[in-house]
């Protein structure tokens, strides 16, 4: 044991300093590769607010595109309200379902048949959305002719799996005491559920579903297969009936149509959306942080 | 009731997989007869008359590989950075802008990448590579426009990388932080620690994080219309344009197109499903088998990237 | 009652019950059920310091932890450090190779120096420190690799490469664990019993050839028999290191160790915080404790 002299000092020496080197540069590596990720936030971010904050106006907020596809001035306001609307209707068709499937795997399922359902979700959830959206295409559009609904159906089925997912995970926390009080007192299963088990879970499930709506907010996809033929110039609500216009296919279309000013206009409207979907993120975070903490006492 | 209606709603979601598949494989058949297998050989997408899918799905792999080997190696290092080498403050500011990053929505992304990204990579990178590395057939003429396979690569990277980050964040904090004292007792430095303890034990975690990310790159149809610059050909400049499978049904499924063109969209579509089936499928995989620790990744994170 | 434990049992003196001894009445020099341990031989008076802590008080944020803590490890000795739990054993302990760097709220002030180099100087790296400085944890933790690359992995990254082979089998002999492993050397660490993974990690420290050994309670979550081989090994363990052993169990510290430091926590001005009371031959905390709280607890009356 006479080989090293631990009485020397004991900064760096010998090989450690070629190994501290190497150290550093893995360290800064990694530190400069999230710097990257936040420039490249930074950079996309500041595009976004600096073209398209000019762009935002009441009139932008307010009024339908011009008649002229390249004329100046008008706004999205006819985008917004069919975003609205079918994000609206595709919650109310995936938001019961999906808490359904939750209460299923949670409470009821036996492992087997938990089994096929989780792999379906997990396989819905990995479906790229133009799948989903062919399909749809497929199925209803082609030879009857584009609706919002159809489009809210495509929209529903991406929601499904992420409401399914963030529903499960809060039901999973309720203690399983709550359950039990609950069955000593003699009250039935589905009562204990519908009366204990979802509402300790509001939170989770309240979460999921802004998340899901800021995500299915911003789908492109669809709304090119199912939403993409209506007049731009009016407002429609008549979302049984036929396409109505939209946020995303109102940004790809500006951008595509080309010219100086519906790239702007594109900008404005990509503010908005990004505006609404890093909102919807910012509360579903804070009601998650609030929620858990809740939940398990942290 | 509750019962009935809870059963009834999962046995929805199994049938809407089944469903797809079969309404996809149905819609497809016309193509699927007339091609056959050939249709993956095929070069020509002629518009009402011949269709191919070769050029798309060297397109589409081709962007997924280079989106991958841009994203995996940040994503993971990012990963390393907010579990294991920043102050937990810092962490706690730099994780939510990098999940951030994974709720813009592609069509945004696309926005920027044809209007920013693309002009900046055509004036600035795509000449420096070209001076640098022209000798190499993949660094060729720079693109005429800002759109092309090598816009549409850092477009899809720059999609990957949140999902990777963030899912191999979550699983370096599942290191037992008596491994890593272990490691550093021994005088190990903190990258020592990482490369030796860290990295090596969380390979298939690793694996899977960087499949589910790739598999974000494969699927997403708009954001790589919107750069690639759809072009059907298959070139071995990367500043050339190009196709994904994704883009080209996304641009002409809704188009007054003849039936055999349809069925050839819903061929191509099959060929995305058979991806990320398979995909999807292998990172379960390795995840059950190594038993990884929450592979699938933060729900933040996975309600975030829209396609 | 039975004041003579024959056993190695490690829990043997907590189970005896000291309450019918009044503590008025109470011999000074308490009936004790522990064993000195025989083997060593009166402290040289002139034997080399390694570790000379001068007033060290730790604080956690704000948080007072341990208070005022002065005492020096010899070498080729075994220090114990023994204490009700909170009292700071683990905190003195990883200060000394600087372990507590990853807690970013640590603060560490007086002089805390190893061989005359003070640990805390600008300049230091912790990393060279914890090179000469090994430890071993509460709960053993082998690295999910083989045997083999679990001895290997130090000495490779630190570039002892040479006669890797030889250096592993010399350190699982110093561990006492070769004969129990030398045929299956590439299977998973992970497959071992508990005390020999303990083993495994003592082996891991001293293959890259140390000056110290410090260990964290590294018998608490083993079986009796464990627990005794390991202590064993701690004797060979002395002729070529200095060890500093934290433990729950004062028979060990009885057993093993030449030097014990008492720790108690202090709780008077209503703030907790962990304190030295007393530090002297082991025999002397045993039978002659100069300080009242040194015997209660030695005796049982305490913890
Ligand atoms: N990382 C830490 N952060 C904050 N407080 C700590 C930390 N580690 C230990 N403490 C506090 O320091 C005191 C001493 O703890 P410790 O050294 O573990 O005691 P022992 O090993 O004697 O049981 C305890 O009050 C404990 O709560
Ligand atoms: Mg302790």
């Amino acid at each position: 044991m006479a080989s090293l002299d631990y009485t020397r000092p004991l900064t760096a020496s010998g090989n450690l300093r070629r190994r501290r080197v190497v150290d550093r540069l893995m360290r800064g590596a990694a530190t400069a590769a999230a710097l990257a990720a936040v420039v490249i936030l930074g950079l996309m971010v500041f595009a976004i607010a600096q073209r398209g904050g000019s762009q935002l106006s009441v009139a932008f907020l307010t009024q339908n595109p011009p008649e002229q596809l390249y004329a100046a001035g008008g706004g999205i306001a006819n985008a917004i309200i069919g975003s609205a609307l079918m994000v609206a209707l595709a919650t109310i068709i995936a938001l019961p379902i999906g808490v359904l499937i939750a209460i299923y795997l949670t409470e009821f399922a036996t492992a087997r048949a938990a089994g096929p359902i989780r792999l379906a979700l997990d396989l819905l959830y990995g479906m790229p959305t133009i799948v989903i959206a062919i399909f749809i295409l497929g199925l209803l559009v082609v030879g009857h002719g584009q609706t919002g609904f159809y489009a809210s159906l495509a929209l529903a089925i991406i929601m499904l799996p992420l409401i399914a997912r963030t529903t499960g995970e809060s039901l999973a926390l309720v203690p399983k005491e709550l359950r039990d009080a609950s069955h000593a007192l003699g009250i039935s299963r589905w009562r204990t559920t519908v009366g204990i088990t979802i509402p300790s879970a509001l939170g989770g499930i309240v979460t999921g579903t802004i998340l899901a709506v800021a995500r299915v907010a911003g789908e492109t996809a669809p709304m090119l297969l199912l939403a993409s033929v209506f007049d731009n110039t009016k407002t429609s609500f008549n979302i049984f009936g036929q396409a109505l216009p939209n946020i995303p296919y109102e940004i790809f279309n500006l951008a595509e149509s080309g010219g100086t000013v519906n790239v702007a206009k594109a900008w404005g409207a990509a503010f908005v959306l990004v505006v609404f979907v890093l909102i919807a993120n910012f509360v579903a975070r804070a009601l998650h942080h609030r929620s858990t903490r809740m939940m398990t006492g942290r | 009731m509750l019962l009935g209606l809870a059963a009834g709603a999962s046995i929805l979601a199994v049938a809407i997989i089944g469903l797809i598949i079969y309404e996809i494989v149905n819609s497809a058949s016309p193509a699927i007869s007339k091609y056959g297998l050939g249709f993956f050989g095929h070069q020509t997408w002629n518009n009402y008359t011949v269709f191919g899918a070769a050029t798309l799905i060297f397109g589409t792999v081709v962007t997924s590989a280079g989106a991958l080997l841009i994203a995996a190696p940040l994503g993971i290092a990012i990963g390393l950075y907010l579990s294991l080498f920043s102050a937990r403050r810092t962490a706690a500011i730099i994780g939510p802008l990098v999940e951030m990053l994974a709720a813009v929505p592609s069509v945004i992304i696309g926005l920027w990448g044809i209007i920013v990204l693309g002009p900046f990579l055509r004036s600035t990178i795509e000449p420096w590579l070209h001076d640098a590395l022209g000798f190499i057939p993949l660094f060729g003429t720079p693109s005429a426009t800002g759109s092309g396979v090598f816009t549409a690569i850092i477009v899809l990277g720059i999609m990957a990388l949140p999902i990777i980050a963030a899912i191999t964040r979550d699983l370096f904090l599942t290191v037992p932080s008596e491994l890593k004292d272990g490691a550093l007792a021994l005088g190990a430095t903190r990258w020592e620690m990482v490369r030796g303890v860290v990295l090596s034990s969380m390979r298939p975690g690793i694996a899977s994080a960087c499949i589910l990310g790739v598999s974000r790159a494969l699927g997403e149809a708009i954001a790589a219309l919107q750069v690639i610059g759809s072009v059907f050909q298959i070139s071995s400049n990367l500043f050339a344009p190009g196709n994904t499978l994704g883009a080209t049904i996304a641009i002409q499924a809704n188009a007054d197109n003849s039936k055999l063109q349809v069925a050839s969209l819903f061929y191509l579509a099959l060929v995305l499903l058979a991806i990320e089936l398979l995909v999807n499928l292998a990172a379960q995989a390795i995840v059950r088998h190594y038993r990884v620790p929450s592979a699938s990744g933060p729900t933040i994170v996975a309600a975030g990237a829209p396609n | 009652m039975s004041n003579k434990t024959q056993t190695r049992s490690p829990y043997s003196v907590m189970d005896e019950p000291h309450s019918e001894i009044d503590a008025a009445t109470a011999p000074v020099v308490a009936p004790l059920a522990i064993e000195v341990a025989d083997s060593k031989d009166e402290t040289p008076p002139s034997r080399e310091v390694v570790f000379d802590l001068r007033d060290v008080s730790v604080y956690y944020g704000q948080a007072l932890a341990v208070a005022g803590v002065s005492l020096e490890i010899h070498r080729n000795q075994i220090t114990a450090m023994i204490g009700p739990s909170g009292c700071g054993k683990t905190t003195i302990l990883r200060s000394l190779n600087r372990m507590n760097d990853s807690v970013s709220s640590f603060r560490l002030t007086g002089s805390c120096t190893y061989h005359g180099n003070d640990l805390y100087a600008s300049g230091v790296d912790a990393v060279e420190v914890r090179r000469r400085i090994g430890m071993v944890f509460q709960r053993p933790n082998p690295f999910p690799k083989s045997i083999y690359d679990n001895i290997g992995w130090a000495p490779r990254i630190l570039g002892m490469r040479d006669n890797l082979d030889e250096r592993v089998e010399k350190a699982l002999r110093g561990a006492a664990l070769w004969d129990e492993v030398k045929d299956r050397l590439k299977t998973s660490a992970l497959g071992l019993s508990g005390g020999q993974q303990q083993r495994l990690c003592i082996a891991r420290s001293i293959a890259i050839e140390p000056d110290v050994l410090l260990l964290d309670e590294p018998c608490s979550a083993l079986d009796p028999i464990s627990t005794a081989s390991i202590e064993d090994l701690m004797q060979d363990l002395k002729n070529d290191y200095t060890l500093v052993i934290v433990t729950h169990n004062m028979q060990q510290a009885a057993r093993v160790a030449e030097r014990t430091a008492f720790f108690s926590l202090d709780v008077s001005g209503g703030q907790r915080k962990g304190i030295l009371v007393e530090y002297d031959d082991t025999a002397t905390i045993f039978t002659r404790p100069a300080d009242k709280r040194t015997e209660d607890y030695v005796t049982g009356r305490f913890g």
